[in-house]
């Protein structure tokens, strides 16, 4: 069997399926199991960035895995948007699993092959959302994501994990079943097929309400994308360790949210979203709300974990945003912002999660000098943080130039203040933390004296996220590149 | 089909009759047999021999046959005929393998909950009612199916009552489940009586033929309608008359609960399909009104309210049977819709459900086997205690939410796609909403064990105890059954669309 | 309306007893009188059933002589069946002149009968398992006594 592009397509969920089943038969020997995890995301990432060129080049490899159901087939196809998704969640695999186990041993976790078993699983259904070819195929590993991560999110197996579980599985289960499916139902119906296709499906077949219907129960269907009011489920989940709220709810959970969003919008509305105009600007407005209110919310969060949450609501989003003005700048913008948010907010998450191995701290009010103390953490923090805001030279900074260009294509100039004054909002509630950290004097500088002997044990707390901070960084000059990458998603191939 | 050549010709012909009559004659001979192993092996035997039988009629009609056999070689519609089509088939297999299968289960079940010497009538009755349910499928008469609905029922009586040395309110239980069900056969026979008054036969393809040919008969042929229907809705348990069942399926036995969920309720939902619209035909004004109107409303109502009663329910038991008014609700929901669509999706929910339904009773069989447990707050620790079991009481109960990749979520998708074409928008709405009550009443299930610490008994904390294997194979052959349709469902589908096929509906 | 009445009294009885059984059974309180209601509306069917065998100026369905000769018609018991299923109820004109009534009812009513003797006998074999466990055969007393089991979730 030669290494053709549906090979690949088919590793992208073979790897880790077969990294689920390896790790719980290492259990007695920690440091292959967590070697077999480290092999596989390498392999993993080595065979995105092969599928990467192939799809730059043009081919759009494809896999028919059967029917199920009658009509509902089981289709793989990579397209940019899908290879992009697949690239930061198979690259940040890497980086997390070092993190891990700097912090679930320096943690003392317990249940740590259960950790790297669901992690594999639900990093398969990443994969196997972003190489979707239809609708139905990404529903399905929609939902496998959702399950495999509840074991993660209630890792620790108390009342608390128990009932942030239970408000995660719950409201991510309920809109997915509850509107999601009927929404995939009626495209299906509507549109005879659920394939995804570059100018949509929709065009011509379905009239202004149902545009307007689909619209709104994608929009809340993807609970993953945690526009408001389907958003708690976020903030609640962060009971789960921070490798996990790192991973799945900066990259793999919440992106496939607003991944799904957006591909929805670009491939199965396409120009048909135009019909339902008003829905799409009233959501558009929702979206808006959501990106000031949670900003809002965040300021008022002193738990680090909470904060980074409420924030991430926020920037989530913006990609719903410029999904739902869904002109060529706003979707490049959303795309964009899928990316720069990952390697941002992971940066983010793993900070605190080295100051919460490391100082055993979790309170912002807490965190007074000790940038001091943990000089590479707090510097990642600040890079991580400007590239959250969007300025300039950090990675951030391009997703809000495109969308801001693409509300004023759109001419809703009340969209473009609240994309202004949210970025306003995260200078005030994202910068602090980091200033608190190097210009405040520390409350008690013989703890912190203790902090810097026990750093040296906790390398790989450390070394990630500066490693990401540096991504967020480089990021800045690829974004051409980026751009001209994803370009063909969309009808015509420009803006 | 290449499988079919396995299966000699005779069976082919022959096997109606052999599934019903084996059955009722060995069922008569283990009710005296001495020994309860010997009971068992032989109600293992015969079980086994029905289920060859059924797989090769079920085989038969997937070739796109029909097989009409003439019971003593009397012609229809003079004499009895047992018809083999694309309709029954899957149910004879499904009841033929259930039956199997709890009998697998019951060999610890069985000597854990009934009396050592009751247990060889127990499966004496135990293969009458599996005679019952396989004649009331498979035969062509309608007479004949008053006679066996009344074997089975009678049989389940007795079996619901069994319970009793575990948990006396089965007494109770199986006497109402008499009342009730013998109410709901007496209406199904004066039905029949209205209808023979108009018709002068009684063989179901010939009063097909002659309704046709009145174009839906007078008043009198309406009343039979009538009569058959709410005769017929007490054995499914539609949604006012399901007042038997959760009693029925909480206090029998572990192993009769098994099957009462998985066979007896999908039996009776057979024989309507198979009179509303065979025997009577939705070309007919008021058969299109009673199954638009009457079962879409009542499979709603049952979908919502069975739901809601399943979450405030503090027995396990009870909480899965107020599931399954709900689950009998989306079969009826997709019959009402009367189109192609909506009837395979009916159908198909009716084998998928059963084989849901199945593994999460085997998996509540199993916690009361080993530790006693069925209430809900009794839960606590079980996923440690039990990790087999309480998987496959997880996997089951994801399928019965809908989770993709299970069975439950193609029954889903069917009847949302079928409403959706039907130009029922509402009815995904309530599919979805009672989704999410199931969610609720599974998942509080679920977090109680998983989250839970073991009990302590005497300070000492409850230990592993796992149900033994002849409990956990049946079990997980349901679930991979379950987890194998959700992959591909072609053959249930398939199965589906041949029923739809034999009855035809609105285009 | 009176006349119609009386030209079916044998539709009216079997009304009367059909809803007398009915209300016993969801009326009365006690296990033996439901049975008995349930009997009662049992054995109204059994009425509807013989009534529509009847054929007005029909004969008792025995033949006498077997007059039809060949292998079309190999025994008496061919010819009634074929005569009942073959016309509606209600005017079974047999193959000669002779007007039998319908025989094809009572058969049936007779299985159904059977049925109906197997029902009750369990009814009351319960009963009397219900008396032992219980104490009680009144409804309310045994719902009584499970609610309680219900509350304090102990077996007695």
């Amino acid at each position: 069997m030669s290494y053709t592009p549906e090979l690949a397509l088919a590793l992208l969920l073979i790897i880790p399926l077969v990294a689920s089943v390896l790790i719980p038969l290492c259990r007695r020997h920690a440091n292959i199991r967590e070697a077999v995890t480290l092999i596989s995301a390498a392999l993993l990432l080595a065979n995105v960035i092969y599928l990467v060129k192939i799809v730059a080049g043009g081919a759009r490899p494809e896999l028919h895995l059967g029917t199920f159901a009658g009509k509902f087939e089981i289709k793989f196809v990579l397209e940019p948007l899908g290879a992009v998704f697949a690239a930061i969640a198979s690259s940040l695999w890497i980086i997390n699993t070092l993190f891990s186990i700097g912090y679930m041993r320096g943690n003392e976790e317990k249940n740590q092959t259960r950790f790297y078993a669901f992690v594999a699983i639900a990093i398969a259904a990443s994969m196997g959302i972003a190489a979707s070819g239809n609708l139905i195929t990404l529903f399905v590993f929609y939902e496998v994501l959702t399950l495999s991560t509840f074991p993660l999110v209630t890792h620790k197996g108390d009342a608390k994990a128990k009932r942030g579980g239970t408000i995660y599985a719950l409201i991510l289960m309920g809109t997915s079943l509850g509107l999601l499916l009927p929404a995939v139902i009626g495209v299906q119906v509507i549109a005879g097929t659920t394939d995804f296709m570059v100018g949509g499906v929709l065009e011509g077949k379905a009239s202004m309400l149902a545009v307007s219907i689909l619209l709104f129960l994608f929009a809340f269907g993807i609970g993953k994308a945690a526009l408001m009011p389907v958003h708690p489920w976020l903030p609640n989940a962060m009971v789960a360790p921070t490798p996990v709220s790192a991973l799945l709810h900066a990259v793999a959970v919440v992106k496939a949210g607003v991944f799904t969003m957006l591909k929805v919008v670009t491939y199965t509305f396409g120009p048909a979203i135009a019909t339902g105009s008003s829905m799409s600007t009233i959501l558009s407005w929702v979206a808006a709300f959501s990106i000031v209110i949670a900003s809002i919310i965040a300021m008022r969060q002193d738990n680090l974990k909470k904060r980074l949450a409420y924030s991430t609501v926020s920037q989530l989003s913006y990609v719903t945003l410029g999904a739902m003005l869904a002109t060529g700048y706003a979707i490049i913008g959303g795309a964009l912002q899928i990316i720069m948010h990952a390697w941002g907010k992971i940066t983010l998450f793993m900070c605190a999660g080295a100051i919460y191995t490391v100082a055993h701290r979790g309170e912002i009010s807490k965190l007074n000098g000790l940038g001091r103390t943990m000089p590479w953490v707090f510097g990642a923090f600040l890079v991580g943080s400007l590239s959250i805001i969007g300025a300039p030279p950090m990675g951030g900074s391009w997703p809000k130039f495109f969308l801001m260009a693409g509300a004023i294509d759109s001419e809703k100039a009340i969209l473009l203040a609240a994309l202004i004054v949210s970025s306003i909002l995260n200078v005030i509630y994202l910068i602090p933390i980091a200033v608190r950290g190097f210009m405040r004097p520390p409350d008690d500088p013989a703890k912190d004296a203790v902090i810097a002997i026990e750093r040296k044990k906790h390398r790989w707390v450390i070394i990630p996220p500066v490693l990401t901070a540096l991504g967020a960084f480089i990021l800045f000059f690829f974004a051409g590149d980026m751009t001209d990458f994803l370009m063909p998603i969309l009808p015509g191939g420009e803006f | 089909m290449g499988m079919l050549e396995f299966f000699p010709e005779w069976l082919q012909y022959h096997g109606a009759a052999l599934a019903v009559v084996l059955p009722l004659l060995m069922g008569a001979i283990c009710a005296i047999l001495p020994s309860e192993r010997l009971a068992w092996i032989t109600t293992l035997i015969v079980v086994s021999i029905c289920t060859v039988t059924a797989f090769g009629l079920l085989l038969v009609t997937f070739g796109g046959e029909s097989v009409i056999y003439k019971m003593g070689g009397w012609d229809p519609p003079k004499g009895i005929s047992y018809v083999i089509d694309g309709l029954n088939t899957p149910v004879i297999f499904l009841i033929s393998a259930m039956a199997l299968l709890t009998t697998l289960y019951g060999l610890p079940s069985v000597v854990a909950e009934v009396e050592p010497k009751k247990r060889a009538p127990f499966y004496g009755a135990f293969l009458i009612g599996v005679a019952g349910l396989l004649g009331m499928v498979v035969t062509g008469d309608a007479f004949n199916v008053f006679v066996f609905l009344e074997v089975s029922s009678i049989s389940t009586y007795v079996l619901v009552a069994m319970g009793a040395s575990r948990d006396r309110r089965a007494l109770a239980a199986a006497y109402r489940y008499l009342i009730l069900g013998s109410i709901g056969a007496t209406f199904f026979v004066i039905g029949l009586g209205f209808l023979y008054m108009e018709t002068g036969t009684l063989n179901m393809a010939d009063i097909g033929r002659k309704l046709q040919e009145l174009e839906g008969g007078s008043r009198v042929a309406m009343v039979a309608f009538g009569f058959i229907t709410v005769g017929l809705g007490l054995k499914l348990a539609m949604f006012p008359l399901h007042m038997w069942l959760p009693g029925a399926y909480a206090h029998a036995p572990s192993f009769v609960t098994v099957f009462l969920a998985s066979t007896a309720t999908k039996a009776a939902l057979y024989l309507m399909l198979r009179f509303s619209f065979t025997v009577f035909d939705v070309s007919f004004d008021y058969v299109l009104t009673v199954v638009t109107y009457l079962f879409t409303g009542l499979g709603c109502a049952a979908m919502v309210l069975g739901s809601l009663q399943a979450i405030f329910q503090t027995d396990a038991r009870r909480t899965l049977a107020y599931s399954s008014v709900a689950q009998v609700g989306y079969m009826l929901l997709g019959v009402g819709m009367a189109t192609s669509l909506g009837l395979t999706a009916g159908y198909v929910h009716l084998l998928n459900h059963a084989v849901i339904k199945g593994a999460l009773f085997f998996a509540l069989g199993a916690f009361w086997y080993r530790y006693g447990i069925t209430r809900t707050e009794d839960f606590a620790g079980l996923g440690k205690m039990m990790p087999w079991t309480m998987g496959a009481f997880t996997l089951g109960g994801l399928s019965l939410i809908g989770v993709p990749l299970t069975a439950g979520f193609i029954s889903k998708l069917q009847l949302a796609e079928a409403a959706l074409q039907r130009g029922w928008g509402w009815a995904v709405f309530v599919i979805m909403a009672t989704s999410i009550l199931a969610i609720i009443y599974i998942g509080r299930l679920i977090l109680t064990a998983y989250f839970q610490a073991p009990p302590e008994i005497d300070g000492e904390v409850v230990k592993r105890n796992e149900a033994p294997l002849m409990m956990l194979i049946p079990m997980w052959i349901l679930v991979a059954l379950s987890i194998t349709i959700g992959v591909n469902s072609d053959f249930v589908v398939q199965a589906g669309q041949m029923a739809a096929e034999v009855l035809g509906g609105i285009s | 309306m009176f006349s119609a009445i009386f030209e079916n009294f044998h539709y009216t009885i079997v009304i009367i007893l059909m809803m007398t059984g009915l209300y016993v059974v969801f009326s009365s309180g006690n296990l033996i009188k439901k049975l008995v209601g349930l009997s009662v509306f049992q054995t109204s069917v059994f009425l509807l059933y013989i009534s529509i065998g009847k054929v007005r100026g029909g004969q008792p369905p025995i033949l006498v002589d077997d007059h039809s000769s060949g292998g079309e018609h190999a025994s008496a018991a061919t010819n009634l069946l074929a005569g009942a299923a073959e016309v509606p109820a209600g005017g079974a004109h047999h193959a000669s002149d002779v007007l039998y009534s319908n025989p094809l009812p009572h058969v049936l009513i007779l299985t159904a009968i059977v049925v109906g003797v197997a029902t009750l006998a369990i009814g009351l074999a319960l009963t009397v398992r219900i008396r032992e466990v219980y104490g009680s055969i009144e409804e309310d007393v045994i719902n009584e006594i499970d609610y309680r089991y219900n509350l304090e979730g102990t077996d007695s």
